[in-house]
């Protein structure tokens, strides 16, 4: 149920996130999503990977700060206020989100979105409990 | 001797060391009368220090206590330059059996030199130096001290084999092949900078190679650069190395200057060798025990080269209390800073070692830093660039951004300035395996 995400530290400086990239891309690791997020002179750079452990020990052996951490993949509806569905469910249980992304695929009709929480279990027993699909590995890749 | 006191303590008691417990009036006598050789020495035999004793209107038989030092001349290390290369030697070259030479970052290096004498002596206050620090025979120890005209390697080197150990003359340099040979060896004790120690941490880390598991390291003595008691926490908690700090300058003799005993609460200094002032850099007056300044040193018992009140730039300050070790010569705190390495930002004296505090109050390891001085409309501008490692890393942007915030805070507590602390990919601040290089000073000196 859970998906792991490698979170890379990037100096937001032209072609640090190209050269990651085709770090990546030399070791033929695929990307199934990648989303950067910026906080001014530096960046964190969110990747699903399809092998993961691959992605991780390419991205340290490449001398990058990376860090690990699970997710969950949430089926939501690709209609008006299929999100605003799922955020309603889980504030019900007043659980925060952490931040969210969208995953580059879909599932069907359902767009895919990532969501990070401080506490996971809960979370995904709260969508559930909705009727939210949520997807685990073999869904995604 | 008493039989039963040697047996009480079981071979932990070096005849070398005796003279570290030599009851206080007799080192005060011995000093007194060793003061008064070097100086009737040098007066005699160098150019230098004659003309300005004459200019004071002093006589050696004007120093008739040892209080009486503080009227003498100081040497300071341009003076070394300037007598370029052997004009401070008292003997002819025939009885000079070695020299060494400081690196020379600006000009000509410093040549200093040992007679066959100087060089026991030299062997006699490393092994003192080292039994205060646990060493013994039976210890195979990495010395990664640079060998050659660096005082540091070649000192500890006579100093190991007088106790008897056995010593690997590694010197500094390829990590990867040092944590081999500190696996394959058997390395139960290691010399050498407390920087470069820590990249050896991080390069076994690397490695795969855990130093509390698979290492036999129990010990090491670290010098010849200022560090700190964080620094010495760092090293004692991640390696399960005990770390002793040790003091020496080549102006004097090299290491072995001061050494740290087991209560690791300052260094003593050998004071049947080195007499010992502390002054206040701005007006060379002595200041009252337990208050810091810079350290002066006279050599008491050097022969090819003695110096008197040599200005070591070195800023500490006397313990006051007796040491619980029982050794009677005087401790000094560890040299936390230079007095010349000293910087003024926006009028601010600052040291770089204050910023490496600041940071390892943050982070519980030391994380690799540079320390970025530039100056816009005017005004400097503090910049400390820091390295993140997977550790300190987490997904969460707003959480990298506290972390960034407290880095700061901390900076500015600790030394009352604002800086612009940027975080930066692993590896992109240039290492060295020496002295670490932690400044980069891009201010325009206006003329
Ligand atoms: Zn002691």
């Amino acid at each position: 149920m859970k998906i792991r995400q490698i979170s890379i530290f990037l100096e937001n400086r032209p072609g640090s996130l190209s050269a990651l990239c085709r770090t990546l891309a030399d070791a033929g690791v695929n990307l199934s999503t990648l989303m950067l997020s910026e906080a001014g002179e530096f960046g964190l750079l969110r990747i699903i990977a399809s092998d993961a452990d691959k992605a991780q020990t390419v991205v340290e052996k490449a001398g990058y700060a990376a860090t690990t951490s699970e997710v969950v993949a949430i089926q939501v509806p690709d209609k008006p206020g299929g999100l605003a569905a799922v955020l309603t469910a889980l504030d019900s249980h007043q659980i925060p989100v952490e931040y969210m992304y969208a995953f580059a695929q879909r599932s069907g009709r359902d767009a895919i979105m990532i969501f990070r929480f401080g506490d996971l279990d809960r979370a995904i027993a709260a969508l559930k409990e909705a009727g939210f699909g949520v997807c685990g590995a073999i869904d995604l890749f | 001797m008493i039989p039963h006191l040697w047996n009480d303590l079981e071979g932990t008691f070096f005849p070398e060391s005796a003279l570290d417990y030599m009851p206080e009036s007799r080192l005060r006598e011995v000093q007194l009368q060793r003061l008064r050789a070097v100086i009737a020495l040098s007066y005699e035999k160098v150019q230098l220090f004659r003309e300005r004793m004459e200019a004071k209107g002093l006589k050696p038989a004007d120093v008739r206590q040892l209080a009486d030092v503080c009227q003498l001349p100081f040497l300071v290390k341009t003076d070394l330059r300037d007598t370029y290369p052997y004009g401070l030697f008292t003997v002819p070259m025939s009885e000079v059996v070695r020299v060494h030479a400081s690196s020379g970052t600006t000009g000509k290096p410093i040549v200093v030199g040992y007679t066959a004498q100087d060089m026991e002596v030299w062997k006699q206050v490393i092994m003192r130096t080292l039994y205060a620090a646990g060493f013994s025979r039976g210890d195979i120890v990495q010395n990664m001290y640079g060998y050659g005209l660096f005082t540091g390697g070649l000192g500890l080197h006579g100093g190991l084999e007088g106790i008897g150990a056995t010593v690997i003359p590694i010197s500094g340099g390829n990590s990867e092949r040092q944590i081999m040979v500190m696996k394959d060896f058997g390395v139960t004790a290691i010399c050498g900078t407390p920087s470069y120690f820590i990249h050896l941490i991080e390069t076994a880390q690397k490695m795969g190679i855990d130093f509390k598991r698979d290492l036999k390291v129990k010990r090491g003595v670290f010098g010849a650069e200022p560090w700190s008691d964080q620094m010495r926490q760092y090293i004692e908690s991640t390696s399960g190395v005990q770390a002793f700090d040790i003091y020496g300058l080549s102006e004097i003799i090299g290491p072995g200057v001061g050494a740290e005993c087991e209560c690791q609460d300052g260094l003593h200094i050998f004071e049947d060798h080195f007499l010992a002032e502390i002054v206040d850099p701005k007006t060379l007056e002595p200041v009252p025990d337990g208050t810091e300044g810079e350290l002066v040193i006279t050599t008491l018992s050097k022969q090819a080269m003695p110096v008197i009140r040599y200005r070591t730039r070195d800023i500490t300050a006397f313990e006051t209390s007796c040491c619980r070790c029982g050794r009677t010569c005087r401790r000094i705190r560890r040299i936390s800073r230079r007095s010349d390495d000293m910087l003024i930002i926006r009028g601010v004296n600052v040291y770089p070692s204050q910023i490496e505090t600041a940071l390892l109050k943050t982070e519980a390891s030391l994380p690799h830093y540079l320390i970025v001085l530039t100056r816009k409309d005017g005004l400097d501008q503090l910049e400390v660039r820091v390295e993140i490692t997977g550790g300190m890393l987490s997904d969460n942007v707003g959480a990298m951004e506290q972390l960034q915030k407290r880095f700061s805070r901390s900076i500015e507590q600790i030394t009352g300035l604002h800086a612009t602390v940027t975080l930066a990919q692993p590896g992109s601040i240039t290492r060295s395996e020496g002295k670490a290089k932690r400044l980069l000073d891009q201010r325009e000196i206006p003329n």
